[in-house]
Parts: C-alpha cells; sequence; structure tokens
C-alpha cells in the first residue's frame, strides 16, 4: 500500500515587497522550508503508515532543483522514498498545470492504489485547489477539508469533514485523495538519526521525459490557461483624516467619535 | 514553446542576474544563464534585466470562438436547502457583469429538496436557473457534485463560472475546472470583465504585498472563486423573474464511492463574518493580558474580536477568528484595529469595511493606508483612557 504525500517548498519569510518606484520585487532571505500546511499531510501520512502493516510513504514535488532539500526534511521526518519533479519546461505552470504534472509524476511512479495526502493549502501560491484538481486528473474521488482520520482499514478511509453547515462523517474507499486541514495531528520534528541515515542518499529525479504524457503543451506555461496579465502594489483611495497628539486626547477625540457616529450609546 | 527566453549574448555582467528573480528560477551554470521551474511567470526579469536579455515567449494558441461561450454562471451553495449568502453576493456581481457584455445571469442549483430555495432564489434577479433534485443530492459528495455541474456546463456553455470560496466551493471549483481543461482564480477580490469576455480577476498573490491582475484567454469557461464578503450582497426584489429549468440527470451519474455515515449540524456560534463591530488584534498589542482590554472594548460596542495571524498562532484567538486571507473576510460598519500592520493579506480581509479605525505607534503603518480614521498612537495608553472614558459616560447617564 503505498501512501503519497505532495508537499511543496516555500520561501522561508512571507515578507515580500514591492517597490513603488521601480516595481521591483523585494524578498528578504532566500531561506526555504516546506510548506507549513504540508507538514499536517506528512504527519498524518506517517501515521496512516503505523497502522497499516506493509504501506510506505512516498513525499513527491515538483518544484526547482533546489526543492530537494524540503524533501531532505521529509526524509529526516521518516518517509520511506521521496521524488523531485523538475524539469526547466515545468516553469510558470499555474494550478492546472501543477496538478497535471503531480498527477503524471504519481502515474510514471506505479501508483495503482492507497492514499494521497494534500496540505489545506500553499503559504505562496494560497489556493487550495492542487488536490482536488490532482484528483480529477487521476479520476479518484477527494474529500477536502478533513480534519481527522478516525479509521483506516478495509481498503478505505473514514474522515471527519469540515463543510460550512455541517460536519459530516464519510467513508472513502481506495484509491482517493484527500486534503487535511492544520491541526489534524501535530507534525513531528526531524529526527537526528534519520538525518544522519539519509544524508548520502540520493533524491530521486523525474523530468518531461518520464512521464506518460511527455507533450510539452501540458505542462509548465504552455499548459496554464491562467495568466498573469501584471503584478502591482495595493493601491487605496480612501479618504482619510489622521490624528497625532498625546494619548488621553486621543482617546478622547475617539470617544466622542464613536459617541456622535452611535456606536457608543 | 511558450516562456522566458533567455538571450545570453545580451547578459553583460552574469553575476547580477540571479538576484533579479525573488523565487530563485535564473540559474547560472558553466557561464550559461537558466530558468528552472521556480519561475513564476511574473516577469520581473524582463522589466528589470539588462535590456533584451530576457524574453517572453508566448505561444499561438488555437483560438477559441469566444462567441458561443454565453453568460454569466453563478453555483448556489446550500446546505439543507438553505443558500449561503455569498452566493447573493455573487449574484449581484453576475448581474453586473452580464449588463456589462450583455448576457445572461445563469445558476445552478443542486441538492436534494430544493423547493423553498428556488422559490427564494427568483427574487434575485436570475435570468436562468437549472435545477438538479434528486435524494441523491442530499449530501455533498464530490462524485455527483462534479457530474451535475459538468451536465450543466455542457448545456448553457457560461463564459464565466462564479463559485463561493465556502469549504464546497473550494472543493468543487478545482475539480470542475480541470475537468474542462480552464483556468481557475482562487479567492478573488475584484472582477470586472472585457468586451470579449475575458473575466479581469485581481488578487493577492506570491505570498507577498502585491495584487496581481489574471486572465484566462484561450479557455472558457473562466471559473473564478470569491470569498464570502467580499462583494455586497443584492437588494431581494419583492418581483419574481427568470425561468426555472429542471434537469433530471440519469442515477448512474450521480452515483459515489463516497458514504456519508453522518452528518451533524455545527453549532451556531456567531462568526465575524456577522459582527457589525470588530475589534481586532494585531501583534502591536504586545502582551496576552492586553487582550482583556480589547475584551472590554468590543463588549462596550456591541461587537467582537478579531486578530491577525500572528495573533491567532500565538494563541491569544481561536482559529475562527483569524481576519484576512487565510482567514476570513470581513466587512462590519465599524472595525477597530488595534496595532496592526495592514499587510495586504490582512487586508484582504477587511478593506470593504464600512468605517475603519487604526490605532498604531508607527506614522508610516501601511495599515493608516486604508484605514478612514488613523490614530497615531500607542494602543497600550489609548485603549485604558478610552475604557475609563466610556465608563463614566455610562455612570453620567
Ligand atoms: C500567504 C499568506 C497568507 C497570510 N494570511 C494572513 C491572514 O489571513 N491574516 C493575517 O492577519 N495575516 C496573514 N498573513 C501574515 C501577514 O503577512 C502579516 O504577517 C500579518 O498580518 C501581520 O500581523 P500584525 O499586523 O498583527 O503584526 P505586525 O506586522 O508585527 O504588526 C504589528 C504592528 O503593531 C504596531 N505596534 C507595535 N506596538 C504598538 C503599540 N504599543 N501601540 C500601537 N501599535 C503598536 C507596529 O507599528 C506594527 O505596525 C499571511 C501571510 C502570507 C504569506
Ligand atoms: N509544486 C507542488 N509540489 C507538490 N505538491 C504541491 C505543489 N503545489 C501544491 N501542492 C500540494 O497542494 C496543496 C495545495 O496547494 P495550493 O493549491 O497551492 O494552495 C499543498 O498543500 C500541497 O500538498
Amino acid at each position: 500500500m503505498k501512501i503519497i504525500v505532495c508537499i511543496k517548498q516555500v520561501p522561508g519569510t512571507t515578507q515580500v515587497d514591492i517597490d513603488e518606484e521601480t516595481g521591483v520585487l523585494k524578498r528578504d532571505g532566500v531561506e526555504s522550508k516546506i510548506n507549513p500546511y504540508d507538514l499536517y499531510a506528512l504527519e498524518t501520512a506517517l501515521r496512516l503508515k503505523a497502522g497499516c502493516p506493509g504501506a510506505s510513504v512516498t513525499a513527491i514535488t515538483m518544484g526547482p532543483p533546489q526543492a530537494e532539500q524540503s524533501l531532505r526534511e521529509a526524509l529526516m521526518m521518516g518517509v520511506d522514498d521521496v521524488m523531485l519533479v523538475s524539469d526547466r519546461r515545468f516553469a510558470g505552470a499555474d494550478v492546472l498545470a501543477t496538478a497535471h504534472t503531480l498527477s503524471q509524476a504519481i502515474l510514471a511512479d506505479g501508483w495503482e492504489t492507497g492514499v494521497i495526502l494534500c496540505g489545506q493549502q500553499t503559504t505562496d501560491g494560497d489556493t487550495a485547489q492542487v488536490g482536488p484538481e490532482i484528483a480529477e486528473f487521476l479520476g479518484i474521488p477527494h474529500a477536502a477539508n478533513v480534519t481527522a482520520i478516525q479509521d483506516f482499514s478495509a481498503g478505505a478511509l473514514t474522515a471527519r469533514v469540515d463543510l460550512p453547515a455541517t460536519e459530516e462523517i464519510i467513508r472513502i474507499p481506495l484509491p482517493c485523495l484527500v486534503c487535511v486541514n492544520k491541526d489534524i495531528h501535530t507534525p513531528r520534528l526531524p529526527s537526528y538519526t534519520l538525518k544522519k541515515a539519509s544524508r548520502g542518499r540520493k533524491v530521486r529525479m523525474v523530468t518531461l521525459a518520464d512521464l506518460p504524457d511527455s507533450d510539452p503543451a501540458h505542462y509548465g506555461l504552455n499548459g496554464s490557461p491562467t495568466q498573469v496579465i501584471r503584478i502591482f502594489p495595493p493601491e487605496h483611495h480612501v479618504e482619510h483624516e489622521r490624528w497625532e497628539g498625546d494619548p488621553e486626547a486621543l482617546a478622547g477625540r475617539l470617544y466622542d467619535n464613536l459617541r456622535a457616529e452611535k456606536f457608543l450609546a | 514553446m511558450a516562456g522566458i527566453v533567455v538571450h545570453q549574448d545580451k547578459i553583460p555582467d552574469l553575476s547580477a542576474v540571479a538576484a533579479l528573480c525573488p523565487f530563485g528560477a535564473i540559474e547560472v551554470n558553466d557561464g550559461s544563464v537558466l530558468i528552472n521551474a521556480g519561475c513564476k511567470m511574473c516577469r520581473l526579469c524582463v522589466k528589470n534585466g539588462p535590456p533584451g536579455a530576457f524574453e517572453l515567449v508566448k505561444e499561438r494558441r488555437v483560438a477559441i470562438d469566444k462567441d458561443r461561450w454565453n453568460g454569466i454562471a453563478v453555483y448556489l451553495d446550500q446546505t439543507d436547502g438553505e443558500i449561503h449568502p455569498v452566493s447573493l453576493e455573487l449574484l449581484g456581481k453576475a448581474r453586473e457583469l452580464a449588463g456589462k457584455v450583455g448576457h445572461p445571469v445563469i445558476a445552478l442549483l443542486a441538492g436534494a429538496e430544493m423547493g423553498k430555495a428556488v422559490a427564494e432564489m427568483r427574487h434575485y434577479g436570475i435570468d436562468k436557473l437549472y435545477l438538479y433534485e434528486h435524494p441523491l443530492l442530499e449530501h455533498f459528495r464530490i462524485e455527483p457534485y462534479a457530474a451535475v455541474f459538468e451536465d450543466f456546463i455542457k448545456r448553457c456553455q457560461p463564459a464565466v463560472a462564479l463559485v463561493g470560496g465556502t469549504a464546497i466551493g473550494r472543493s468543487l471549483a478545482p475539480r470542475v475546472a480541470a475537468r474542462f481543461r480552464t483556468g481557475l482564480t482562487a479567492d478573488c477580490t475584484f472582477l470586472d470583465i472585457q468586451e470579449n469576455t475575458d473575466l479581469d480577476q485581481i488578487r493577492p498573490a506570491f505570498g507577498g504585498n502585491i495584487m496581481a491582475h489574471i486572465r484566462t484567454p484561450h479557455n472558457r469557461p473562466q471559473f473564478a472563486t470569491v470569498r464570502y464578503k467580499i462583494f455586497s450582497a443584492p437588494e431581494r426584489m419583492a418581483s419574481v423573474s427568470g425561468e426555472v429549468m429542471r434537469v433530471v440527470l440519469d442515477e448512474t451519474l450521480l452515483g459515489s464511492k463516497i458514504e456519508t455515515l453522518s452528518s451533524s449540524r455545527k453549532a451556531p456560534v456567531k462568526n465575524i463574518e456577522d459582527a457589525d463591530v470588530l475589534v481586532v488584534a494585531g501583534q502591536g498589542i504586545q502582551r496576552v493580558e492586553n487582550m482583556t482590554l480589547l475584551e472590554e472594548l468590543s463588549q462596550k460596542l456591541g461587537g467582537m474580536l478579531g486578530g491577525t495571524r500572528p495573533v491567532i498562532e500565538a494563541g491569544w484567538l481561536e482559529p475562527r477568528r483569524q481576519i484576512g486571507l487565510s482567514g476570513r473576510t470581513v466587512k462590519p460598519k465599524l472595525l477597530i484595529a488595534c496595532g496592526v500592520s495592514g499587510s495586504v493579506q490582512f487586508a484582504a480581509g477587511m478593506s470593504g469595511s464600512d468605517k475603519i479605525v487604526a490605532i498604531n505607534i508607527d506614522p508610516g503603518a501601511p495599515i493608516f493606508k486604508i484605514a478612514h480614521t488613523a490614530v497615531v498612537g500607542d494602543v497600550c495608553e489609548i485603549l485604558p483612557s478610552l475604557l475609563k472614558r466610556i465608563k463614566a459616560g455610562e455612570v453620567a447617564q
């Protein structure tokens, strides 16, 4: 039984800024880390494996060569196998092209049944769409917003799902894809022993040539229906007043204002 | 092949090019410059690199006949026949877009017993409502709902499909968009439409303080999700209008491998989306003890407490209270931001509020750009003084 976890390497800092004059994107620090939401998916995978003799966990990521680092971290957490999906022709992929690429890589790996786990969303893409799209490409059912997995046996998962007005318990047979919510389990820390053990390990790399669909038109910018027309700093057109002074005076002014506008009796 | 093409001969200085890309997608390898899979097509290298060194080469795609795609479609999100208010907001936006291009507003409603919902929805100016009613659609399960949506798209060929960013919409929209191999833009904060029916979609992007303007020029339908409280709900009309088209799908299409073992209503908690007044805590309130000041103020104002992401992550407030891109979107009559810097991710969730008061010690804090009333000062001093006045005022009455 194969459990696959999709993880993404994201910038370690969330501070991106745009220089209003030159339009240059500024990003401090080049550090990267595993998308924090994907740590919950990794932890869930490792727990499912623990209750399922013979199961193995494979972490896969699509990204530039440096994304190998996030796979190494996954090895230190205890996954059995890792796969880096990387090719220059994947550059500029939107949600559709990313999901297609990942589903192809999963197929190329000889996947037939089992569970695929995704995080809730990424901190840089922040769409929460890649998971459901992978499931569609693979033609398997999926559940998003999963807050607990209560049972994993007899070829099915029993999961708790958080919907807008209800909480549902569903039974979903394998193969399937599940997007887990933050806090489903507390992610474990990387282990020093595993770090040592995986030090020299080669990370498997999958390129376009290895995928069943090798038509470059379906990948990267070519395979992306959405196009970024431009990027710009947010503009604000707000009529505003600015109050400065000592705290007592400011508090008094605010009190009068809230009363005048009937927020206070 | 579409993509960024590098003209090596136009790069005088190899050492400077890698820094052009904030995503680390420019590599220098054995003296030649390459673009790797980290590229997000932001085109900053084209704009800011050595002249002519980076070029965006577009692929010529087969032109689609955009005239064959007609209508602005809205998915009506429902639970037990209760329509989620985000769907009404989308109907209002759909009407506006439809007016610009002379298209009809089409709606999709799927569920088990929809009689009441249909009757109500006829007051919101829908031109054609497609109704898929079947006991198998009682609970949201992905395969039958995706099958219904697929049938709806094939039947109506809408130019645009708008879906609310609820837990259901965020699961369903990508599934259907992928089925049609078309684009989907998540969490749009602004929508407009071109004469040729290309949808202009704007959302915060790249996890930073940046907005991206996105289009889906070669595919139809153009899918977009929008969260609750981004747009305003239209007035309910006294009269009814539009046609109801009942579609009966073959039962085999409504099958699901998923079994719903139980479904329970969540306890009706008051959500921050529904509060008229919100007092919002940012990291600038310094200490968890100061939360009591904010709590007291929100009580006096009959409002609720909200927080920024760091405040939620510190455990000072429960996650349901997070405002922003990865939290909730709010639009209260009054929002008082205390010690909030005003990042774009935060602002994305509250900039539509009627009145924004921001208290921040930093005169240059970005929150002041969106605040109607910018109070420059220390929140730990201003709030106690404000509360003192409120209490004194109550005694005086
Ligand atoms: C993909 C993504 C999604 C995100 N989603 C969200 C989201 O949904 N919601 C969200 O909030 N954030 C989100 N963030 C994080 C966001 O970028 C900011 O980091 C966050 O909003 C900052 O929170 P803050 O204003 O509380 O803290 P800070 O940025 O640390 O600001 C604190 C402010 O308090 C002021 N201050 C300090 N002391 C005082 C004092 N004594 N009196 C008055 N003012 C004082 C400071 O001048 C400063 O402006 C997201 C980030 C990413 C990358
Ligand atoms: N490039 C990628 N490689 C591997 N998994 C990814 C990638 N992008 C997204 N995912 C998965 O899809 C989830 C949702 O991502 P997103 O749609 O970007 O918010 C993430 O939590 C990951 O599990």
